[in-house]
């Protein structure tokens, strides 16, 4: 039924990596960002709040421009990784990864705070008198209750990482077997004649895919919500 | 000894109190609304007093004057809750064992059976909270606390929550925790009948300040 060509799938292989690497790295980020936003009171805070959400309301061009014009080759911080740290974002993978992990951050943060905001606070007080310094008890206590709404947060930021395509396109490029996503290569295919049959598998992978994140993320949130109910 | 010498403004009502409470069970009596649960909190650390001190065997825990506010995880302390507040996504034995994990403290089989045996919790053990009726929540809650080898056991209305029968069932615990444990209790309660059982001295308590203190005749 699939016979994609190895451009295919190294483009199918390139956005799952891409995808996980987003989502893993900006994991901890926007754990530590939830739970400021969620409970601390700081110089700033709406600031930091908007600065999160941005991505969620600019157009996605934008963001992509927006990288270009900080992380791209001649761009001030760009030169400065590149020539003090060898790292290049431009045209390569891990800049893709960096655009769809900025594009997803908004949606994982919100997730992961509205989760932390609903744990009831007089377990952790529990957890203080119990010998719990304050990073003891966020990592046995905070941290365990709010495992659904990370897992939610995740399979959001994976969802909307294997699916960002004008960030990307914008700040990366187009170009087969570093930067070319599914979605990219969708619409590579949709502009040339006869490449309708092979964009339309590509498509059925894409579903494949985001729906076995999908059920993934259930059946994980299902067991880390039983293990909260006392089963 | 625990000697308690605090004031604290929570908006319009202000909780001002001093007592000193030696061994055995100390209760901090009177209507709901007097203050007592502040004065609880305000010696497990959780609310910070707005100026005085308190200090537990010679060993100060808070004073203004010299800006002290050793934290509750220092204070070693035992907490048992009106409403248990175990970890539901921990068995009971590992709610039990918590403690002993946080402050390092080296397993101890004897403490351990000795206090499971105590409060008849061994066949609970393997559950999970939600598994748990009311009572036996509140008895596991209880082993949680005294399994941290607390200097002093905070009580705050601990069978609030439960039907006479489950009163019934606890009440016993807590006399043997004040008379074979010999623990010093602060045991937070509004019913005289409970009172008149676990309390060797009694603090009544009145908008937020101590209006009585002496022994259990306090209570009629």
């Amino acid at each position: 039924m699939l016979d994609l060509t190895a451009q295919e799938w190294t483009a199918v292989l390139l956005s799952l990596r891409i995808a996980v690497v987003a989502t893993a790295v900006s994991l901890p980020f926007g754990i530590a960002i939830a739970f400021a936003l969620a409970r601390k009171n700081f110089w700033g805070k709406a600031f930091v709040d908007a600065l999160v959400h941005l991505p969620l309301v600019l157009p996605p061009v934008v963001t992509g421009y927006l990288l270009l014009i900080t992380l791209g080759r001649k761009a001030p911080v760009g030169a400065f990784l590149a020539d003090h740290f060898g790292i290049v974002f431009s045209f390569r993978w891990t800049g893709a990864a960096i655009s769809c992990g900025i594009m997803a951050f908004p949606l994982m943060v919100r997730a992961i705070r509205l989760s932390i905001e609903a744990i009831d606070r007089r377990l952790e007080q529990a957890a203080k008198t119990l010998g719990a310094n304050r990073s003891w008890t966020f990592f046995t206590v905070t941290l365990p209750l709010a495992l659904p709404g990370v897992i939610a947060g995740m399979m959001l930021a994976f969802a909307r990482a294997l699916g960002e395509f004008g960030a990307t396109i914008t700040f990366v490029s187009n170009i087969p077997g570093e930067t070319q996503t599914i979605s990219a290569a969708i619409y590579t295919l949709t502009q040339v004649p006869g490449g309708d049959r092979l964009a339309l598998q590509l498509v059925v992978v894409a579903v494949i895919i985001s729906l076995g994140a999908l059920i993934l993320s259930e059946w994980f949130a299902r067991r880390a919500a039983a293990r909260l109910h006392g089963e | 000894m625990l000697a308690v010498e605090v004031d604290k403004s929570l908006g319009d009502f202000t909780v001002s109190v001093t007592f000193v409470s030696e061994a055995g069970a100390t209760v901090l009596f009177g209507r709901s609304g007097a203050g007592k649960t502040t004065v609880v909190n305000m010696i497990a650390g959780l609310i910070e007093p707005d100026r005085g001190r308190i200090a537990l065997d010679g060993d100060t825990l808070f004073d203004s004057k010299t800006r002290t506010d050793v934290p509750p995880w220092r204070r070693r302390i035992g907490y048992v809750f009106q409403e248990g507040r175990l970890f539901p996504h921990l068995s009971a034995r590992h709610n039990l064992d918590y403690g002993r994990w946080m402050s390092g403290l080296a397993r101890d089989e004897a403490t351990f059976k000795r206090i499971v045996d105590l409060l008849d919790i061994g066949a609970l053990l393997d559950r999970r909270p939600g598994k748990l009726s009311g009572g036996e929540r509140q008895r596991v809650a209880v082993g949680r606390a005294l399994l941290t080898k607390p200097r002093l056991l905070l009580l705050d209305e601990p069978l609030a929550s439960l039907d006479a029968e489950r009163k019934g069932e606890i009440l016993p615990y807590f006399e043997r925790l004040r008379d074979e444990a010999r623990v010093p209790m602060i045991y937070v309660s509004h019913d005289a009948a409970e009172v008149k059982r676990i309390a060797t001295r009694v603090v009544r308590l009145e908008g937020g300040r101590v209006v009585e203190n002496g022994g259990v005749e306090l209570v009629s």
